[in-house]
């Protein structure tokens, strides 16, 4: 019998990724946004969560990929991190999958840019590749702001 | 953690601040009977816990300082400064171990044999024979067994019962005995409480117990308190804030109703969370005296140390503080009575010298003030001496000598705030070790406090900070700038201006790119929130919102779209994702449940650059300090040949700013259409006859872009004044003048570190000739 995690699937860009399931507090649909001027880019804003006060972050923004269409309204994955819970905006939400360990495989040393910092590796799925992110690294953003001067 | 352990902490951590309390207090007064048998009370739960959880080492230091005070309960031995440091040496100890116990549950690797070995040296030195047990004679732990039925399982290390419980006959202890005497046994079991929760701890009931009923007074406060966990209360406080939230939702809401039974509720639901909110936070508060209550000890280590004589003062201890505004000045408050000591009060010697008694003062002071609490450190030493502030600052390279020579002496003074100022030539134990004023500065500004120095050289030094009560819920004025909502905290709001209509249009003027609207008289510098935040703006044209806010000591407006209206708010701090944005210093849920971002006042100044380093503010502030000469608001400007020029303010109508395509030629000279008439123009560089100095291309360059006009309000006429540039306002008392060495100067001055010329623009128009007006009459006020 081998090993299975379980993961909170999502999509953005067309991309399929998954988080942790330990890692995902909860999922909900467009909240209304509080933008924060003079924020790096990646913060989209701020929403209310049942008054705790949650930053968004934009991973398609966290991952370079294009912006979303603006008729889209994206979701959010609200993780927990060590700094309380922050909001994953992605496009669309998928199931929760168990995944068995031996289908996993580390990221090509080809993949570059923020992604390959951020992308612990990709379990074969059938009718695609599942991209895990690793949660602490996407929801910190002082990494992407040293980066750029 | 063992819940035991845990417990045993809790109460010891509190215990020991008394000690040192108790310890510093018996030096003043040696025959501090209730004194001393609290000492000796603590000192013993100490060891019998320590018994009881098996620390041997916590145990036998606890044992040796609890066999010194016995002696001196029983006045076999005198309280001396001696005694004091070893009972001190051996509370750390105490200290220590317990420390270790938190992190490791061990009592830690450290030997205090030491520690031991000195008291069992000054117990030695006492030469009276060990006191005699009689417990018999005492009436009171008979009915204390009966409360206490069953001792602990744990072990009784035979330490804890060679204590003699230190009432002895033969030698008179008149506050102990008839302490003891008029006790009841009721009275033992009226209080059972202490006497339980000893219980678990003392592996000798007979001699805690004996010491317990010498003071039955304290009991009675630590009856009615409770000891809370602090997390509890923030999530309570939390949970207030949430429900003030929900409160101003429901009075938003309410607004749009009309049945009169759900309004009633409404304004219930009202009043009892403004009720409840103050309750909590008054949970919150504590008396500063807590945090004080560690500075005799710190005075007297230090005193001692430093061979100094310190006499500690402290007033309005009961004053209250939210917590975590008290966790926030520990540190600079600590520093400064440390600077107090070793570097404001003198050694006796040198007071004496100086006719003050040998005892120097240093004095605590803490009251409310206009909602914001006063802490005052006042020493009577020697004072800052600016002339010592003034070399070190030279010789760190924080000032030039020529900056230094223009210098007053508060501002020399401020310097002390500057990173990198110490005047301590040595460093000592204490200070001197780099964390600096500037540290204290910066964490009092933090929570929106200020730090305020004065000082009279020979006479003593006071420092003042002003700090504001609570963090967690403020009043703050809501605006709109680009589409979005902002709080301002009402601490740093002054005044709010409107200007309509005309006044929207001509109400702020331009000094290059720096907008300033004339207050009361006074240059106002505005800021436009939009472009320091670097969103759209949507300000309705005709309408000008000026928010008048206090950042540090200078005042400058924030120009915003809309103004609402003001509210509490319930500060949240930012994640770290925005922690970076410096302008603003957390965020709130608004009324109708949205996030409105908290401005930080200071952060938008100094993005703005309304607030400079505090270098370019002493000098700024140099005219405020001048005041034997009268100030004067001037206009500086260089001229198109880089000569630096001003003129008066008060004679200056407006700036502008024109295209060299406007300017037109008539006759020898240039004009140009102003408001609808002929404005003559004198290039103030040619009128002075210097020749530019600039190269032939440079020259070129310059003829693109457009002209700098100063508007001069002459005797009847305006006089458009051509310069180079302008520089800047400042408001200075003019000290320094100097005859004028050619026509068109009225005299030079130093402003700003720079010789500067004042214009004689009546001197220059009628050296430029007598016609100079003739084709072009104005009035000046049209």
């Amino acid at each position: 019998m081998t090993e299975t995690h379980q993961y909170c699937t999502f999509y953005a860009a067309g991309h399929y990724f998954g988080l942790d399931v330990m890692h995902v507090q909860e999922i909900i649909c467009y909240q209304e946004m509080t933008r924060v001027p003079l924020a790096p880019p990646v913060v989209r804003g701020l929403i209310n969560l049942r008054g705790q006060i949650v930053t968004a972050l934009d991973l398609r923004r966290r991952l370079d990929l294009p912006d979303r269409p603006c008729d889209q309204l994206p979701i959010n994955v609200v993780v927990q991190t060590d700094d309380g819970a922050v909001s994953l905006l992605v496009d669309e939400i998928g199931d929760v999958l168990e995944v068995p360990e031996t289908d996993f495989e580390r990221p090509p040393d080809t993949l570059t840019g923020p992604a390959s910092d951020l992308i612990l590796g990709a379990y074969k799925l059938p009718h695609s590749l599942l991209l895990i992110l690793n949660t602490a690294k996407t929801v910190n953003i002082a990494a992407v702001v040293r980066v750029s001067p | 953690m063992n819940e035991v352990i845990r417990e045993f902490l809790l109460e010891t951590h509190e215990n020991l601040a008394q000690l040192d309390l108790d310890l510093v207090q018996l030096e003043k007064d040696p025959g501090g009977t209730e004194t001393i048998a609290r000492v000796f009370r603590t000192l013993h739960t100490v060891k019998g816990t320590a018994g009881f959880l098996g620390l041997p080492k916590l145990q036998a230091v606890a044992h040796a300082a609890e066999n010194l005070l016995t002696r001196l309960r029983s006045g076999e031995m005198a309280y001396t400064p001696v005694i004091a440091s070893g009972l001190l040496a051996a509370v750390d100890a105490v200290r220590k171990m317990l420390d270790s116990l938190e992190k490791t549950e061990t009592e830690g690797d450290d030997d205090f044999g030491a520690a031991i070995a000195t008291l069992e040296a000054l117990l030695a030195s006492g030469n009276a024979e060990p006191a005699p047990v009689l417990v018999e004679s005492i009436p009171v732990p008979k009915c204390v067994t009966t409360v206490l039925p069953t001792e602990p399982a744990a072990p009784v290390p035979p330490v804890a019962i060679s204590t003699p419980p230190s009432v002895q006959p033969s030698a008179p202890v008149p506050a102990v005995t008839p302490a003891i005497v008029p006790i009841p046994a009721v009275a033992v079991e009226a209080m059972p409480v202490p006497v339980v929760a000893e219980r678990t701890r003392s592996p000798n009931s007979q001699s805690i117990v004996s010491s317990e009923v010498t003071e039955p007074r304290a009991t009675a406060v630590s009856d009615s308190a409770l000891r809370v966990d602090v997390g509890l209360l923030d999530k309570l406080m939390t949970l207030v804030g949430e429900l003030v939230l929900a409160r101003n939702q429901i009075m938003q809401f309410s607004t749009t109703q009309e049945e009169s039974a759900f309004l009633g509720t409404v304004q219930r639901l009202n009043l009892l969370t403004t009720e409840l909110q103050a309750s909590v936070m008054k949970t919150r508060m504590q008396p500063i005296g807590n945090m004080w209550s560690k500075f005799p000890r710190v005075v007297r280590d230090l005193a001692v140390a430093c061979g100094k004589q310190v006499h500690l003062e402290m007033d309005g201890k009961e004053t209250e503080l939210d917590k975590t505004i008290v966790e926030a000045i520990r540190d600079p408050l600590t520093h400064l009575v440390r600077n107090a000591v070793d570097h404001g009060i003198e050694t006796p010697a040198q007071r004496i010298a100086q006719g003050k008694p040998a005892e120097g003062r240093l004095a605590l002071q803490a009251s409310h003030e206009g909602g914001k609490i006063i802490i005052k450190i006042v020493d009577d030493g020697r004072g800052i001496d600016p002339h010592r502030v003034r070399e070190k600052a030279i010789a760190n390279k924080l000032i030039t000598p020529e900056q230094a020579e223009r210098m007053s002496e508060r501002e020399i003074t401020e310097l002390i705030f500057l990173p990198g100022f110490s005047t301590a030539d040595k460093v000592t134990n204490f200070s001197g070790r780099g964390v600096g004023m500037d540290v204290v500065r910066t964490n009092v500004e933090k929570i929106g406090g200020t730090v305020d120095i004065h000082t009279k050289p020979g006479h003593g030094t006071t420092l003042k900070m002003k700090i504001p009560l609570t963090l967690a819920i403020i009043p703050a004025l809501t605006i709109t700038s680009g589409g979005d909502r902002y709080a301002i905290p009402q601490v740093s709001l002054l005044e709010l201006v409107r200007l309509e209509g005309e006044q929207a249009q001509k109400g702020i003027e331009w000094i290059q790119n720096a907008a300033v609207y004339r207050l009361r008289g006074n240059l106002l510098p505005l800021v436009y929130l939009n472009r320091v935040l670097q969103v759209e703006e949507t300000r309705v044209d005709g309408e000008v919102n000026i928010v008048v806010l206090q950042a540090d000591d200078r005042q400058f407006g924030l120009i915003v779209d809309a103004i609402h209206d003001t509210e509490e708010i319930v500060v949240k701090p930012l994640q770290k994702q925005t922690q970076g944005v410096t302008v603003f210093s957390g965020a709130t849920i608004m009324g109708d449940g949205k996030v409105a971002l908290i401005l930080d006042v200071l952060g938008i100044a100094q993005k703005a650059n309304v607030v400079l380093s505090i270098r370019e503010r002493g000098m700024a502030d140099k005219a405020a300090v001048a005041d034997t000469v009268p100030k004067e608001t001037v206009l500086l400007f260089s001229t198109r040949s880089g000569e630096r020029m001003a003129v008066p303010l008060a004679s200056v109508a407006r700036l502008e700013e024109f295209p060299r395509s406007a300017l037109e030629r008539v006759g020898k000279r240039y004009v140009v259409q102003y408001r609808g008439q002929i404005l003559p123009l004198l290039d103030v560089g040619k009128a002075l006859g210097r020749k530019k100095k600039k190269t032939p291309s440079a020259s070129r360059q310059k003829s693109s872009l457009p002209v700098q006009v100063v508007v001069y309000i002459g005797q009847d006429h305006l006089v458009g004044l051509i310069v180079g540039q302008i520089l800047d306002i400042v408001e200075e008392a003019i000290v320094t003048k100097s005859r004028a060495r050619r026509q068109g100067v009225l005299y030079s001055a130093v402003i700003q570190e720079k010789v500067t010329e004042f214009l004689d623009v009546e001197g220059l128009v009628q050296a430029v000739g007598p016609d100079f007006f003739d084709s072009t009459p104005v009035d000046v006020y049209s």
